[in-house]
């Protein structure tokens, strides 16, 4: 795991002063609210519907224990006891005071953390597959990419007022595991030629006007990266909406402009970029490399006794291959049946710290599903891992089934929401887990949102649901066919609308339609590409 | 003009807009809106002894690029930052290359000076020719 040096420390201990600074300012009247307001954002604060939430970054969403421990006494101490994890590997707090900020701060920071660009229009955490550095299917671990574009995004002098928020996501694999190309840019790191390089995808994002990113560079030698990123930058900068909020994304910008005259632009400024030595010396990837080293892997057993067939369906459903065949990746549920998705307690982030450190080496990850990964345990601990993770509610064999949901807050906290997102995941979990049919429907993704800004991924919902106002009454209207992986595409709308009972029927209709249509091993989503809308509309509607 | 880190005289005539700069021979003294194109003056830098950029807000970052683009095709004249400047942009603007400042309303100069010297190392190579921290790591 990276670790700081005193460079990486200092700039963070100068921004915890700065906040302090500007907090000072604040309450002294020399900072109106309006100015204040963009300061804290990029700090991590938000005034959400009941109390600040604060959201503190968790960069390509790996962590140690030390560090999960310490968001532990935060959520105790500063908080409900509770925390929970995002979309984007980051974890945010909903409960917290203003004052306390400054404190939790230097909590943070004394653990090498921070909520630096964790809002903002500006460049925001840079988030990667949780699988990183772990899974057999990776041509190098991503991470050291993502560090590099960690420290040239972090206070970054020409673009901390961009038009709008900006998320950039690293993979090394052929399987997208972080969305990778609904990122403002998605960075995929290749090989052409036996030499690594990076393809850049630009202006993907959901929210109101969702879009999937091209390609716009199939391969940027590794040595010129951080110019290449500069120049997609600053040609956003330049010409990225102001006018309009909802349109200020640079995925509005390639798509007006076209992306061909986009990647002109950004070609144009690359070239005179490369001239101006902005990149970082190569020494210091190969400084970065050796923290994400592989830990000292030993052999040991390569199959579990899959007799408890509680043991042998959480194998089946939260283990990933690992490069290393005496290990396995595993996923911590943090999606219990009637559970708020993506929550923990303090008392749960201990025990996953703690797990993390007798059976992985001391990291855990977090994924943008927002569950937890101990990424390198032993398949010889395999049974001794879960029971302890069982007896902690947090032995949920659900992985990527439509237990798995992600969901927004939604109106139970956020102010922006029109509908409540979080009941819905509970009654549908319910529903499904005592019916039974969770596990005859395989693979299927459910994600919420409670609002058009689609913090709940709804686009790359296998089945998606939106949360609208409909003359003041909660109205939920569902899609189909959404995928936020290498298979990626934009759910359609089904139809009208329906009301929270509705929704949950209509939910259990359109995988009626699945099971009853379905051929060999197809997940739903490859039942309703092959057999199209057309039937579960008549399912719904008729 | 609140702050200037020059030794120079002072340009105390007024500035043209870029469309005018660009017609007009004998201008030294431009004013760069948001959405003007700092490149147009790119033929005319010998003449100029100071640009001024104007943020009419402080969220429109705009003017951070124009900056940077001026420096990196090498014009040395003054570079004020002018309009909605406040304190917490000071830092950023002068590692972009201002290097005078005019805030429309005047700042605080204890909070000022603070805020120009935030950063004491930096990760980025930008106009101020500062060594980065990942160059200072490999020296």
């Amino acid at each position: 795991m990276y670790k700081y040096d005193n460079y990486d420390q200092q700039m963070v201990d100068a921004r915890v002063e700065e906040f302090r600074d500007q907090a000072r300012r604040r309450l002294e009247g020399k900072l109106s609210e309006d100015q204040f307001k963009p300061l804290r954002l990029m700090n991590g604060l938000y005034l959400q519907l009941h109390a600040y939430m604060l959201r503190v970054a968790i960069p390509y969403g790996t962590l140690n224990s030390e560090q999960m421990t310490a968001l532990a006494n935060i959520a105790d101490k500063y908080d409900r006891g509770y925390g929970h994890f995002t979309t984007r590997q980051n974890l945010q707090y909903n409960w917290i005071k203003l004052e306390d900020a400054a404190d939790i701060l230097a909590d943070l920071a004394k653990v090498e953390m921070h909520a630096i660009q964790t809002s903002g229009n500006c460049i925001r955490n840079i988030s990667s597959d949780h699988f990183a550095g772990a899974t057999h299917d990776e041509l190098v671990d991503p991470r050291p990419y993502a560090e590099l574009l960690r420290q040239w995004s972090s206070f970054h002098p020409e673009f901390t007022y961009l038009p709008r928020k900006f998320k950039i996501a690293v993979i090394a694999s052929e399987k997208d595991r972080a969305a990778m190309r609904l990122h403002d840019i998605g960075i995929q790191i290749v090989e052409q030629n036996g030499e690594l390089g990076a393809r850049f995808f630009v202006g993907g994002g959901m929210g109101r006007t969702p879009m999937i990113a091209p390609m716009i560079r199939d391969f940027v030698p590794l040595d010129q990266l951080i110019t290449y990123a500069e120049a997609c930058l600053r040609v956003y900068n330049r010409y990225g909406r102001r006018d309009n909020k909802y349109k200020a994304r640079i995925k509005i910008l390639v798509h007006e402009i076209g992306k061909d005259e986009y990647t002109r632009q950004v070609e144009e400024e690359f070239k005179h970029l490369l001239d101006q030595g902005i990149e970082p010396p190569r020494e210091e990837l190969e400084r970065i490399k050796p923290f994400f080293a592989d830990p000292a892997f030993e052999d040991g057993p390569k199959t579990v006794d899959r007799s408890d067939p509680d043991f042998a369906l959480w194998i089946d459903r939260n283990t990933h291959r690992h490069k290393h065949d005496s290990y396995v990746s595993a996923v911590i549920s943090l999606k219990p049946v009637g559970g708020i998705p993506g929550d923990a307690t303090g008392e749960q982030m201990r025990l996953m710290a703690q797990l993390a450190k007798q059976y992985s080496f001391d990291e855990l990850r977090i994924m943008h599903t927002q569950n937890v990964v101990l990424p390198h345990v032993k398949i010889a601990d395999l049974h001794d891992l879960w029971t302890e993770l069982d007896a902690a509610g947090l032995g949920s064999p659900n992985m990527d089934s439509i237990e798995d949901m992600i969901a927004c807050p939604g109106l139970d906290y956020c102010s922006l929401a029109n509908a409540r997102s979080i009941p819905l995941a509970q009654r549908i979990s319910e529903r499904f887990d005592a019916s039974g049919k969770t596990g005859k429907l395989g693979e299927l993704k459910l994600k919420i949102s409670g609002c058009i800004n689609a913090c709940g991924h709804h686009h790359a919902g296998h089945i998606g649901i939106l949360g609208v106002d409909k003359k003041g009454k909660e109205n939920y209207q569902l899609s189909l066919g959404g995928s936020e992986a290498e298979d990626v595409s934009l759910a359609k709308i089904t139809g009208p609308g329906f009301d929270e009972d509705g929704v949950i029927e209509a939910v259990e209709k359109v995988t009626d339609v699945y099971l009853d249509q379905r051929e060999g091993e197809e997940r739903f989503l490859d039942t309703y590409r092959r057999i199209g809308m057309a039937p579960f509309k008549e399912a719904l509607y008729d | 003009m609140q702050f200037r880190f020059r030794d120079d005289e002072v340009v105390d005539h007024g500035t043209v807009t870029v469309d005018a700069c660009c017609d007009q021979t004998n201008a030294t003294a431009v004013r760069i809106e948001p959405g003007d194109d700092a490149r147009e003056l790119l033929p005319f830098l010998d003449r100029l002894a100071l640009v001024e950029v104007n943020f009419p807000t402080f969220g429109d970052g705009r003017g951070y690029s124009a900056a940077r683009i001026l420096r990196e095709a090498g014009y040395t004249g003054e570079l004020r930052a002018v309009g909605d400047v406040g304190i917490d942009q000071l830092s950023h603007m002068l590692r972009c290359g201002f290097d005078a400042f005019a805030p429309d309303k005047p700042l605080d100069e204890s909070d000022a000076r603070r805020a120009f010297a935030t950063w004491e190392n930096v990760y980025q190579s930008a106009a101020d020719g500062r060594k980065t921290i990942q160059e200072l790591r490999h020296e």
